[in-house]
């Protein structure tokens, strides 16, 4: 018999069919098992390249990415990556997420042990191009004002942009965002407030 | 017709554009047009694929049949996208972090399933080859350029963050506007469906021109 006869019968098709799945995820598989490896390494990096962006140069001596821990926070679970220096910790570097303007703004800080921050910056956001992106570094250096900022300075009522009659400059055209990076930093503050002891693991 | 190359390619780029004449892959397009190098990265990405898809597709054409042709196919190109997509995040990560999430829009993109049913599941291997790589190239002057557009007019640059996508050497290419705070309207997607609808236009007025100058010209010689 030949091809163009077999490829008419009706069992022909569910065998193709299966054949072909089969293959596609023999290759799926050998692709994954290739590549595995090399983008959880390239993730790593992104990630410490990221954390060290928002911590001072020269605060840590440890491998941050490995001394975690892990906090619930609305439900959530929130990883703590801990900067030490001689055994001690100095910073607790975490992300926090606030709603923007068009979905969540992720928004990675670092803090030292009286509760400043020592950097913020955004990760992600899908805020206006031209309005609302002025959050990220590159684009505006807005972000930098969170440098050294605690809870106590400025003072709670002072915590937003100028419109609600914080400290923090609001950008023409876009208030959401930035208030909605003000409120996730003093969310991250609190939260370490809250966690001091766990993240500080009883030393003062 | 599938012998002859040069009109194959002559297709791709501009008689047949997927973009501008057969007005697939649009979703794509209004998408990464924010700026030249997205529309080059996305365009050279979308090449590859639709160059092995056809390849691919010719070689198993006479295995398949008519009535599974569209499962098999789209099995096929979903597993070639996600191999592609593996292996840039996976050696080639800084261009993966600017091109990342369209990657997996190729997947969608109807000009490579197009191209399968419309060429390569009636021509050989070599002719397929050919095609999707006329067609691809034509689909990334078309990115490329509506990029180019929207993003000098959004955003006064030309071609910005393009040593990201293609090394420092080409760091010569990036070009700032001074003093131009950028049409932001450009950015946005109406800008993208504005700009195309010009470019439309005027892919038609220089046709029916060139249409005008053959016949003018053809035309003493057959008196």
């Amino acid at each position: 018999m030949n091809l163009e006869a077999i490829r008419e019968k009706i069992g022909y098709q569910p065998f193709l069919l299966g054949v072909f799945a089969l293959l596609a995820s023999g290759a799926l598989a050998w692709a994954s098992s290739a590549t595995g490896a090399a983008i959880a390494a390239a993730e790593a990096k992104d990630l410490r390249d990221s954390l060290s962006e928002v911590l001072p140069q020269g605060m840590a001596d440890n491998d941050f990415l490995k001394d975690t821990v892990d906090l619930e926070k609305g439900g959530k679970t929130v990883t703590i990556y801990r900067a030490r220096k001689d055994g001690e910790v100095k910073a607790a570097l975490f992300k926090v997420a606030e709603r923007g303007y068009a979905g969540d703004i992720q928004v990675l800080m670092a803090v030292d042990n009286d509760g400043r921050t020592l950097g913020v910056r955004v990760l992600k956001h899908a805020e206006t191009p031209g309005l609302g992106d002025k959050i990220e570094v590159k684009k505006d250096p807005w972000i930098k004002g969170f440098d050294g900022k605690s809870l106590g300075d400025p003072a709670p009522e002072k915590w937003g942009v100028k419109k609600d009659s914080g400290i923090f400059d609001q950008f023409a055209g876009a208030t959401i965002t930035p208030r909605a990076v003000v409120k996730a930093v003093k969310g991250g503050l609190e939260f370490y407030d809250d966690h001091r002891q766990e993240i500080l693991g009883g030393q003062s | 017709m599938s012998d002859n190359y040069g009109k194959l390619i002559k297709d791709g780029l501009w008689d047949n554009n997927v973009v501008f004449a057969q007005m697939l892959a649009l979703c794509p397009t209004m998408a990464v047009t924010t700026s030249g190098t997205n529309g080059l990265g996305m365009g050279l990405a979308t090449t590859a694929v639709l160059v092995v898809s056809n390849i691919l597709v010719s070689m198993i054409r006479h295995t398949v049949s008519s009535q599974v042709r569209i499962p098999v196919f789209v099995v096929l190109i979903a597993s070639l996208v996600t191999i592609v997509d593996m292996a840039m995040n996976a050696w080639l990560h800084d261009l993966y972090k600017v091109l990342g999430l369209f990657i997996a829009l190729i997947v969608v993109n109807c000009a490579i399933l197009g191209r399968a049913e419309a060429f390569a599941v009636k021509n050989g291997v070599v002719a397929s080859a050919v095609d999707g790589l006329a067609m691809g190239l034509g689909f990334t002057g078309a990115l490329t350029f509506i990029g180019l557009i929207r993003e000098f007019l959004g955003s006064g640059t030309l071609f910005a963050q393009a040593s990201n996508l293609l090394g420092p050497s080409f760091a010569f290419l990036e070009m700032k506007l001074p003093g131009y705070g950028g049409a932001l309207l450009m950015i946005l997607p109406p800008g993208g469906f504005a700009i195309l609808g010009f470019l439309l236009a005027g892919k038609r007025v220089m046709e029916k021109r060139m249409d005008e100058r053959a016949a003018a010209q053809a035309e003493p010689a057959a008196a």
